[in-house]
């Protein structure tokens, strides 16, 4: 499959906020490190806190609980901002959503968008 | 389909390391790790260990039974609405999809010096990093009346969902309209909080059905009910008024299993038609018999970060028998969260890289309070690094404003997820 702009859009923002990302956490945690932590497969971590109900990578496998796997990146954090600041009812992803950090949503975001549809 | 889709995102998206330390570069060994018990966390990790490797860290899963059998649901069985072959999986997508070589066998000692595990039959299997996710062990030591094989075949736990879930339905079956099940439920720390609770639910949904003049009652070792406790006992005034009894602060000293009595530590006796005690517990046999339960000789302490074992190096522990982290549930959800994270870090440190220094953990468990309608509660926990333990986002998590159909409907989602995401997909 040939990379479309949108797609090539969205790994260069990928690419931003990790390293934007990267630096936070390094710095935040320097003394512990003695090599540097790979983001991506931090944010590889941080998306498999999702997998247990939206499926592995998120591609889910019920029929009610959202793909996110592919879904366009603005839509997405929307959703999780939405559910992070109670203005999108849930019946659970309100309380979800509060446990990350506005970085972590949008590499969330970032993340699941990349993933093929 | 799905998987395919996954793999290739995987290789395409996300930067991956060609190469796991001693892994088969010069014809040295391939980096290997053994899992012991392959239950919610053990598969999980298996199953993530081969995805995040891309296959090139080699897992081998012991387990002595063949088959999988969810413990989430399984009160539903109690209930009349599940049987339990819908909770029953097999291992065959590990094996065939991930290549994970899965033993089934039990692992009768490990030597930690050695890095070396050894089996029932006598085989003896090298490790570069193991991973223990036994479950839990009852403590009928401390039960009089219950320690014989006679007694605990008929006041059963079903806290292990299989033979006993079908065995404790077949009891209730059996009871006669007007009698009384009475539930015992040991002081927290135990396997799913909720459950007991749960569980009460779905034998007087039963009982209203089939037995309308019988009752259910609850007695618990804990001062008050320690999960959802004002949304199960809305229900239970509620939807089971006459049915449910509750009583807490009840502290079981002894069994007889002849008359079906329990007798409390200040010597109050409860006869009962059917009797179900869910005994205290502790970490299974192997990390006992490992010493790595050093939490008051019941749970296994780790380093969150890693999940490794604060007793033993290269030893990680997963699941129920851990020493739980504060608001930290041991639940299937929460052991299926273990597996993750000590995936990455062990992928990491069998590069010789530091893990993540932040790991995050999330939790929901539901709970059917009839066949159809749910609580849940959820919890985010991140690693604070100034206290080294997982601690709970302030401001995150809760529970439900009320039970509904819609929750039942995805809880029943949630189980197909996470089973695929365990070891299904």
């Amino acid at each position: 499959m040939s990379i479309t702009p949108p797609t090539f859009t969205r790994v260069k923002i990928t690419a931003l906020l990790t390293l934007a990302s990267f630096f936070s956490l390094t710095s935040a945690s320097a003394s512990a490190q003695t090599t540097p932590v790979n983001t991506q497969k931090i944010v590889q971590s941080l998306a498999a806190t999702c997998a247990n109900c939206h499926g592995t990578a998120g591609y889910s496998v019920g029929t009610r609980l959202p793909r996110l796997a592919g879904q366009p990146e603005a839509d997405l954090l929307a959703a999780l901002k939405g559910y992070k600041d109670g203005s999108r009812p849930a019946t659970v992803m309100h309380q979800i959503a509060k446990g990350y950090t506005d970085q972590q949503l949008a590499q969330l975001a970032s993340y699941f968008a990349a993933q093929k549809k | 389909m799905q998987r395919r889709q996954f793999l290739q995102s995987a290789s395409a998206g996300v930067v991956l390391a060609s190469t796991f330390g001693c892994a088969s570069i010069g014809g040295q060994a391939q980096a290997k790790v053994v899992i012991v018990g392959g239950g919610y966390a053990g598969a999980t990790a298996a199953r993530y260990l081969r995805l995040w490797s891309q296959g090139t860290v080699a897992v081998t899963l012991i387990e002595p039974n063949a088959q999988f059998i969810s413990c989430p649901l399984s009160n539903l069985v109690l209930g009349g609405s599940m049987q339990l072959p819908e909770l029953t999986m097999d291992y065959a997508a590990l094996q065939k999809l991930h290549g994970v070589e899965v033993l089934r066998d039990t692992v009768t000692s490990i030597d930690a010096a050695a890095r070396r595990v050894t089996l029932s039959g006598g085989q003896s299997l090298a490790y570069d990093r193991l991973i223990v996710s036994p479950g839990i062990d009852f403590m009928y030591d401390g039960l009089p009346g219950l320690q014989t094989d006679a007694a605990q075949e008929r006041v059963l736990h079903a806290w292990k969902a299989g033979a006993q879930t079908v065995a404790l339905r077949k009891q209730l079956e059996a009871m006669p309209d007007g009698g009384r099940y009475a539930l015992i439920i040991p002081v927290a720390p135990y396997r799913c909080p909720p459950g007991p609770y749960e569980r009460a639910c779905q034998i007087a949904h039963y009982f209203k059905q089939a037995k309308p003049k019988s009752k259910v009652l609850i007695l618990d070792g804990n001062p008050d009910v320690t999960s959802k406790g004002p949304l199960f006992k809305k229900v239970w005034a509620e939807r089971y008024a006459g049915i449910i009894e509750y009583q807490p602060k009840f502290t079981l000293s002894e069994v007889d299993a002849k008359t079906l009595t329990a007798t409390s530590e200040f010597g109050d006796k409860v006869q009962a038609d059917v009797l179900n005690v869910v005994p205290p517990q502790r970490a299974g046999k192997i990390a006992q018999l490992a010493g790595l339960a050093n939490m008051n000789k019941r749970w296994c302490e780790v380093d969150f970060l890693t999940m490794e074992s604060t007793q033993a190096k290269n030893i990680h522990v997963l699941g129920d028998a851990i020493q739980i982290a504060p608001l930290m549930p041991k639940s299937a959800h929460m052991a299926n969260q273990h597996a993750k994270v000590c995936a990455a870090a062990v992928l990491e440190l069998l590069q010789g890289q530091a893990p993540n220094p932040e790991p995050m953990m999330s939790n929901t468990c539901y709970s059917f309070v009839s066949d159809k309608e749910v609580v849940h509660v959820a919890s985010v926990h991140r690693y604070d690094a100034a206290k080294k333990t997982m601690l709970t986002v302030a401001g995150s998590g809760g529970v439900s404003n009320a039970a509904s159909e819609l929750e039942g409907v995805y809880a029943m989602n949630w189980a197909h997820s996470i089973w695929a995401d365990s070891l299904l997909a």
